[in-house]
């Protein structure tokens, strides 16, 4: 139906701004990871593996990628511990209240990244909300201070942004599921628990893995909260690249650390992906 | 943990289960709350009970020049990038949708990465083509990345839209003498309005907020995010949060429209599928 001229002009515009915007940097990107950086300053275009024989020497770089590892894996841990329950309650109890507790969650989805990160930092600070709130009860005498400049700040924050990321996709999953399965379980003679792990919990998987894989690779990639709430000990691998590319002046070893970055979150997208077509029930 | 089953298939709630919900909304919207009622806090930031209430953070955040400029420049920025993301994203996804061409597969993807990406990625590789390519950086290089970025909305949007989109209208069109370009204005598009529109509020919001591929791109000028940022590494004002709030207000206002429109027209479950990655 639609004529070559049709389909021509519908393609190639789209298909040049993609190869000459996304292609074309990520080549770059791969390209500056093999050069180099002379005493002068000046980028080197011819290709070594120094960048990486670099980051297999320094164990701090390997340290830091172990780091946001671990910080991105409890950020993905507790939005699905927060999401999960909460969109089970709003996909199978929230009744009439459905569409206002779901407009509720799209609410914060729409509150600046930054800005909710500038709150926790105003509300954790040594002279912020929770500790003039709890000096306020007298349940404490002196600031806490761990509860700023940490990797406690940094998952806090990170697992408030991402939440809602998990909550949409398992909704929508949870929405997805014929109801009329779930009364054939209770009919032949499943107990509720029984029903949830055999028959709900199954079928929402595909959306379990999206929102898992949002929450771990937005919050792996993330260099604002480990900078604004994260101090010393919260510093994260984008972090590194950012001062690489800053006042420390070498791109191609930060291309050669956001290159394995991308690697590593290409993977578990693959990996992702096709575990939620094994699991997807249509 | 009980889920207790209904003998009509509906499950009721268990007593744990509300009390949660609560709880995650509390979190959800802990810091927002906190950060609308310090606006109006007389000592600043910080401090607990709030007290002194008062309107001068705004009258102060009211006469500063560099916060508006910095607004205005948003402002421009989000316009322009929702243009380049529109006049790109409709026909890739028309072109996802209708063309056979090598290396759909991986135009598909591409096209959808940066959606999934940690926006420095996205920022870097564009710094990396500006460098090479000699352009400066400026608000223009911040258009190009947002506009580039947010393709992947446009994209997801009006391809969802077109799923559902009846081929026999355009087709009448052409048989009854039409021709593309007629066809595309007259009946693709119009079926296409709240896709585009919701796209186009998204794509806005987005650009607004944006600030990890912004970070890598800015040249001189900064765009409202950035400057927040600027301001917050030499310290903390109520100014900031009495700027948020009131972006707060426009983006609640902007959603509550959208919602109301699409509710108006589709199903929940259609809306919360199309936000699935």
């Amino acid at each position: 139906m639609f004529s070559r001229a049709y389909r021509a002009a519908v393609s190639l515009p789209p298909l040049l701004w993609v190869a000459i915007f996304l292609l074309v940097p990520y080549a770059l990107l791969f390209s500056y990871s093999f050069w180099s950086v002379s005493p002068a300053q000046i980028i080197v275009h011819s290709w070594t593996l120094d960048n990486y024989l670099e980051l297999v020497r320094v164990n701090v770089y390997a340290q830091t990628l172990f780091r946001s590892m671990w910080i991105a894996a409890r950020v993905m841990i507790f939005s699905l511990l927060l999401g999960y329950p909460l969109a089970y309650f709003l996909s199978f109890c929230a009744g009439q209240r459905k569409d206002l507790l779901y407009q509720l969650v799209i609410i914060p989805l729409w509150v600046s990244y930054l800005v909710r990160a500038y709150a926790w930092k105003t509300i954790l600070g040594s002279d912020g909300v929770l500790n003039t709130l709890l000096q306020y009860v007298h349940l404490t005498k002196h600031p806490l201070e761990f509860l700023l400049y940490s990797p406690f700040a940094v998952v806090l924050t990170l697992t408030h942004i991402y939440t809602p990321f998990t909550i949409l996709p398992i909704y929508a999953s949870l929405e997805h599921i014929p109801r009329n399965l779930v009364e054939a379980s209770h009919d032949l003679g499943a107990s509720p628990l029984q029903t949830f792990w055999r028959v709900i919990f199954p079928l929402s998987i595909p959306g379990v893995l999206a929102g898992a894989t949002f929450a771990f690779v937005l919050s792996l990639g993330d260099f604002l909260a480990p900078l604004l709430l994260g101090g010393p000990s919260g510093i994260m691998i984008s972090n590194v690249v950012v001062s690489l590319f800053g006042a420390a002046y070498n791109w191609p070893l930060g291309a050669a650390i956001s290159l394995c970055m991308l690697a590593l979150v290409l993977g578990l997208l693959f990996v992702s992906e096709n575990l939620e077509k094994k699991w997807s029930f249509r | 943990m009980e889920f207790p089953v209904s003998r009509d298939g509906t499950v009721h709630t268990s007593r744990w289960l509300p009390w949660h919900a609560l709880a995650v909304f509390a979190f959800l919207y802990l810091p927002i709350v906190t950060l609308i009622v310090y606006s109006f806090n007389g000592p600043g930031v910080g401090g607990f009970p709030p007290r002194n209430l008062t309107l001068d953070w705004y009258r102060v955040l009211f006469a500063d020049d560099a916060i508006w400029t910095s607004v205005l420049n948003s402002l421009l920025v989000a316009f322009a990038a929702m243009a380049i993301s529109l006049a790109f994203g409709i026909p890739a996804a028309l072109a996802l949708d209708r063309a056979n061409f090598p290396g759909k597969a991986l135009f598909r993807r591409l096209v959808l990465l940066p959606l999934i990406l940690p926006g420095i990625i996205t920022g870097l590789s564009l710094l990396m083509l500006f460098r090479e390519g000699g352009v400066k950086l400026s608000l223009l290089t911040i258009v190009l990345g947002h506009g580039t970025a947010l393709i992947s909305v446009a994209t997801t949007e009006v391809f969802a839209g077109l799923q559902k989109l009846d081929r026999a209208q355009e087709e009448a069109s052409l048989d009854l003498g039409a021709n593309y370009w007629q066809t595309f204005w007259r009946v693709t598009i119009p079926n296409l309005r709240l896709s585009i529109i919701g796209a186009a509020l998204l794509i806005f919001t987005l650009s607004m907020d944006e600030i990890a591929v912004s970070f890598f791109l800015i040249g001189r000028d900064n765009t409202l995010p950035l400057e927040i940022w600027g301001r917050l590494r030499r310290g903390i004002t109520p100014e900031i949060n009495a700027i948020s709030t009131i972006i707060f207000l426009f983006s609640l206002i902007a959603i509550v429209a959208w919602y109301r429109m699409r509710m108006s027209t589709e199903g929940k479950a259609e809306i919360a599928a199309e936000l699935v990655p």
